[in-house]
């Protein structure tokens, strides 16, 4: 493979000094930008392995009642902790549906919001990309592209953002906290990810040399733990990445509901709040009828992008059933299966 | 004099401390999972440099320019091979002199006939400066439009499908049947282009030395990869000394010697120095073979009792432009179902695609998974239960032929795994079974069937002075567990214990076991490791019986039994004599014999010979979102001599897991322009995690068969793909009320 630098700073501001030049890739847990490597669809000049900086491993309460989780934090380390998973059930739920339980081990946080997509298009070097090469084209189009996007693609871009933990974060508010040239800023993670436009090799606020060195919970994002749920279909039980995916989270008083939050994955170029679905359901009945208005309301957007028209019933029938297990109440224990439709009824174990 | 050695007719034998039927566990398992097992890639000769390929990103056209100045420019760069100055050959890579000599991709020109075809090979000092090499090669190409997809090419008939069987087989009148017939079905299922993927890739490390070479390599058939490696270099069988003790997985893939594997032959050629080549898992999607995509469409009627009165199995497939490989799938209607007329025919396709070659089951797997769903179609169709439809329509001979089974106990299999699954409580319309947290449950069930194979195979048997033996044969263990099996055959052919015996396997310097395919390893190198034994047992027999001084002298016609590493007279067994006293009485330090293991063309004449067996898949199937979980597998099956059930127990799970695969998950994704396979990667070609077989079950049901061979063994490495394909199908059918007619069966075929 090219030949690069390797540069392990100890320090944030070595780390961005590292960066500055064109060319530099950060390397955390390691786990997409390897095979991005390997494959020749990333050729960094310079590789800063910023996986030993010790203060971006800390998860904190803060002052304020919210959450701040060290972009260094592993996947498997959070998930298992269990004062987070009790506060934030949902998120917790998404991180251990993700990837294979070696690959949770290695990935962090910040790395997990900068995994490039699934798309084949992307990773086949031979084909056009206007994310891997602006203006070459773009091969999903026309191509197989069943599991491609159904919201906010454009003719230039029609892959999906693959994380599964950024759906419920996204739909929690959770703010990624940036280091940069000019100090830091924090940026809703909403706001983070982009939609492709024209310039899908844009997917995120990051500048060159940006370093993501955390993400924040507010403190109202731990008012939905009794109500909250992450829920995956794929095509296989476990290590597959989602087809659709949808995080609900509620907040429930005499029948009615006070809060909605209700996000969606695998269906865009970003973890997708839906937005119009949750002003449907704030003060409606709790019950299916307005859980079908909120699907209707989430995908009144969505049209398939190639061969996957099917997509936009499946988020439909996700995001009722995303609602309904949430109104039912998150488990007391984690299911086995961990967002599997095959553990989506609490206190059933599917396992056996 | 005669000597009993056939287990077969000697049960007896078994229960008088035989290795033969006992669960050991596997003899080289410290070894792998302590890491120390060698595998082909493991090793690092002095001075090694390191071979990457360049493989082509365009399916049908030539290579125009490469690079080959900037390549050899990088640093640690040792050569760059082409079709300029890649050394000669003494064969040409595309002459084909028999239907097992498959044409290789040598670099003999700059034609490319498939994506992924090696273009170049970089030879370096690191892997890492070959592997930037071969991206500067930066290849330009004209490119043709591909020719991707079943429809992507007209069709023809092939003069032969699998190996060497017609095209086109007919046995009554199918057209009589059908219009005869009180029910009649019709129904074309598709499965796509499937990939062996072994966890190993191919890989080898070649060293010459003149006109001697030495190669490590995964292999399933050592003596055939050294004939066509002599073939093609021109050297003497003799000079290629190739190891393989352990694959890491073959599937088929590594039954012949395959392009890049001989590239790095070429490539130690060219620069003098031992070279080593290993495969990228995405090289792995074009030169060493594929299971060939398939549109099957099978007829059948049947009478007012559900008896089927003709079938028809139509297959289309697909081969290579430049090679002929054709996916014998409608030969699955041949052997399992009882029909007064049957007829299989075939047409296929030529696509810009690698050969596709043997895969696990090739033919029986794609053929099973549409004739169980027809059968199961059938059987709906009459209104019956298809375990029932299936024991109506049982066949006591083999339909297209008549001949009688040398054994077949699929009976026996339908009831003990229909007992053991609980399928009498089956309700016999689909959506009648959801469960208490609201999932359909669909059970389903499948017929296995697999043919009893034998090959060619020769063994070298030694019996020592101080009482031990050694047992020779370049037999292949795959994973599999022949290591241990074949030990244990060789204990029982010498009368020792397994601890006493040296076996020695995986090197071509040993007797030609041939090959480990088509479930045949164990019966063939088996019965030349049995015949081994018994032959250096007669010369010790001689040894013994002609001394006066020994207690078994003048034995005779009585005979003696060998056990333990004595021998006893058979009339008398108080009379006995170590193998060791009598070695040193005739001052010997030891004697061999040897076996071969070869079919007998007369029982093999007058018999069909088959292993069956059932299989009953639970599925749960969300009702809203399609997504499938096969909760329950049972499989019994009837395979001959067991000769360890804990190894033949795990060649049925594996068997039936892989069967699950290719219901629900398995299928390279080709873009339909460029004809490149869009997943030819591990995450995303889907083969089952553990999560998705939470439970698997395997009854080993007991036949006797004294035809197939003296041991009595059929062959347990394919069988547990067929019928558990269709299982999982049918359940999915019985789960939901919709027939899945394409695999994978994917979640949009089900959301209704």
């Amino acid at each position: 493979m090219k030949n690069f630098d390797y540069i392990r700073p100890t320090t944030i501001p070595d780390a961005l000094a590292a960066a500055a030049e064109p060319g530099s890739a950060y390397l955390a847990g390691g786990t997409n930008l390897l095979d991005l490597m390997k494959g020749g669809v990333t050729s960094p000049d310079r590789v800063v392995d910023i996986s030993r900086l010790p203060e971006l491993n800390r998860i904190e309460r803060l002052a304020d009642g919210g959450l701040r989780i060290g972009a260094l934090v592993r996947n498997a380390d959070l998930a298992h902790d269990p004062e987070f998973a009790r506060s934030y059930p949902a998120v917790a739920e998404a991180l251990l549906s993700g990837a294979s339980a070696q690959l949770r081990n290695a990935a962090t946080v910040g790395g997990n919001l900068l995994q490039r997509t699934r798309c084949s298009y992307f990773y086949d070097t031979a084909s056009a990309c206007n994310k891997r090469e602006p203006g070459a084209g773009c091969d999903a189009l026309g191509g197989e592209n069943r599991l491609h996007a159904v919201l906010g693609w454009s003719d230039a871009c029609i892959a999906t953002h693959p994380s599964d933990f950024c759906v419920p974060l996204v739909a929690l508010d959770a703010v990624v906290e940036i280091e940069g040239k000019k100090g830091r800023r924090h940026v809703t993670l909403e706001e983070f990810h982009r939609l492709p436009g024209q310039t899908p090799q844009r997917e995120n606020g990051l500048e060159p040399g940006d370093l993501i060195v955390g993400v924040r919970l507010p403190a109202e994002a731990a008012s939905f733990s009794a109500n909250a749920r992450y829920l995956k279909v794929r095509e296989r039980t476990s290590y597959a990445f989602a087809v659709v995916s949808a995080a609900a989270a509620l907040v429930v008083e005499g029948g009615k509901i006070r809060q909605a939050r209700l996000a969606l994955g695998g269906v865009a170029a970003k973890p997708w709040r839906a937005r119009s679905a949750e002003a449907v359901l704030l003060g409606a009945d709790a019950d299916e009828t307005s859980f079908v208005r909120a699907a209707d309301a989430a995908l009144a957007d969505a049209s398939p992008s190639g061969d996957n028209a099917f997509k936009i019933e499946l988020t439909r029938r996700i995001v009722v059933r995303a609602l309904m297990s949430a109104l039912a109440g998150t488990p007391g224990r984690l299911p086995a299966l961990p967002a599997s439709p095959f553990s989506s009824i609490p206190g059933v174990r599917h396992d056996a | 004099m005669t000597l009993e050695l056939s287990l077969n007719q000697q049960p007896a034998h078994l229960r008088q401390g035989s290795s033969i039927g006992q669960p050991l566990t596997r003899r080289d398992g410290f070894l792998k999972v302590t890491g120390a097992a060698r595998y082909a890639a493991d090793n690092h000769p002095p001075g090694m440099l390191y071979a990457v390929l360049a493989v082509s990103s365009i399916a049908r056209g030539r290579v125009a320019l490469l690079d080959v100045e900037a390549a050899k420019a990088h640093a640690g760069v040792v050569e760059v091979m082409t079709p300029e100055n890649r050394p000669p050959l003494a064969t040409d890579p595309d002459a084909k002199n028999n239907p097992f000599m498959f044409r290789l991709d040598l670099l003999q020109n700059d034609h490319i006939r498939y994506p992924n075809q090696t273009i170049a090979v970089v030879i370096a000092e690191t892997l890492e400066a070959a592997t930037e090499g071969a991206a500067l090669l930066s290849p330009r190409y004209e490119a043709q439009p591909a020719r991707v997809g079943l429809d992507g090419a007209e069709s023809f008939v092939p003069g032969g499908v699998g190996i060497g069987s017609p095209a086109v087989h007919h046995k009554g009148d199918v057209e009589a049947g059908l219009k005869s017939a009180a029910t009649r079905i019709e129904a074309t299922y598709e499965t796509p282009a499937q990939y062996h993927n072994a966890m190993e890739p191919h890989a080898i490390v070649a060293a010459w030395d003149g006109d001697s070479l030495s190669i490590d390599t995964p292999s399933q058939g050592l003596a055939m990869a050294q004939g066509r490696i002599a073939g093609l270099f021109g050297i003497a069988p003799e000079n290629i000394h190739i190891r393989s003790p352990f694959l890491g997985g073959g599937f088929g893939s590594k039954g012949m010697i395959s392009g890049p594997q001989v590239l790095g032959i070429l490539a130690a050629r060219l620069v003098g120095r031992p070279v080593k080549l290993v495969l990228r898992r995405e090289q792995m999607y074009g030169p060493v073979g594929h299971r060939a995509p398939t549109r099957q469409t099978l007829r059948m009627g049947m009478d007012s009792e559900g008896r089927l009165t003709a079938i028809g199995h139509h297959a289309r497939t697909a081969s290579s432009t430049f090679d002929d490989f054709f996916e014998p799938a409608a030969d699955a209607s041949h052997t399992l179902y009882a029909s007064p007329a049957i007829a299989t025919s075939h047409e296929a396709v030529r696509l810009d695609t690698g050969t596709p070659l043997f895969m696990r089951a090739p033919g029986e797997a794609t053929g099973s998974i549409a004739l169980e769903s027809a059968i199961d179609e059938a059987a709906a169709a009459c209104g019956m239960d298809p375990l029932e439809f299936r024991q109506r329509n049982y066949a006591e001979v083999e339909p297209m032929t008549g001949k009688p089974f040398s054994s077949k106990a699929l009976r026996e299999c339908y009831t003990q795994a229909s007992e053991r699954f609980g399928w009498q409580r089956r309700p016999l319309q689909p959506r009648q079974m959801p469960d208490k947290d609201g999932f359909l449950t669909g059970w389903g069930i499948g017929t296995a069937t697999f043919p009893a194979i034998m090959f060619q195979a020769e063994a070298r048997a030694v019996l020592r002075a101080d009482g031990s033996g050694l047992m020779e044969t370049g037999a292949q263990d795959m994973g599999q567990g022949a290591w241990t099996a074949f030990a244990q055959i060789a204990a029982d052919g010498l009368g020792l214990d397994i601890d006493q015996v040296d076996f020695r396997a995986g090197s071509s310097d040993l007797p030609n076991a041939g090959i480990a395919g088509g479930s045949g390893h164990t019966a063939t190198a088996g019965m030349a490791i049995h015949n081994a034994g018994a032959a250096v047992i007669t010369r010790l027999a001689d040894l013994a019986t002609r001394h006066e001084a020994s207690p078994l002298f003048g034995a005779g016609n009585e005979g003696v039994l060998a056990r333990g590493g004595r021998l006893y007279r058979r009339d008398d067994e108080s009379r006995s004599e170590s193998y060791g006293e009598i070695l040193a009485r005739a001052g010997l330090a030891e004697i061999d014999g040897r076996g071969t293991g070869t079919p007998d063309s007369a029982s093999r004449e007058a018999y069909a010979m088959h292993a069956h067996g059932a299989v009953f898949a639970e599925v749960k199937v969300d009702p809203d979102f399609g997504q499938i979980r096969v909760t329950r597998l049972v499989g019994a099956f009837a395979a001959g001599r067991v000769i360890n059930p804990r190894l033949v127990r795990s060649q049925y799970y594996g068997g039936m897991i892989w069967g699950v695969s290719f219901a629900l998950h398995e299928e390279a994704v080709t873009d339909r322009r460029s004809g490149r396979i869009q997943n030819a990667n591990l995450a995303e070609y889907h083969i089952p995690v553990n999560a998705d077989v939470p439970s698997v079950a395997a009854l080993l049901v007991h036949e006797d068969d004294p035809y197939v061979n003296a041991l009595g063994i059929k062959g347990v490495g394919e069988i547990g793909i067929t019928g558990t394909a269709g299982a999982v199908a049918n359940a999915v059918w019985h789960a939901t009320g919709v027939r899945p007619r394409r695999f994978p069966i994917r979640i949009e075929d089900l959301l209704g």
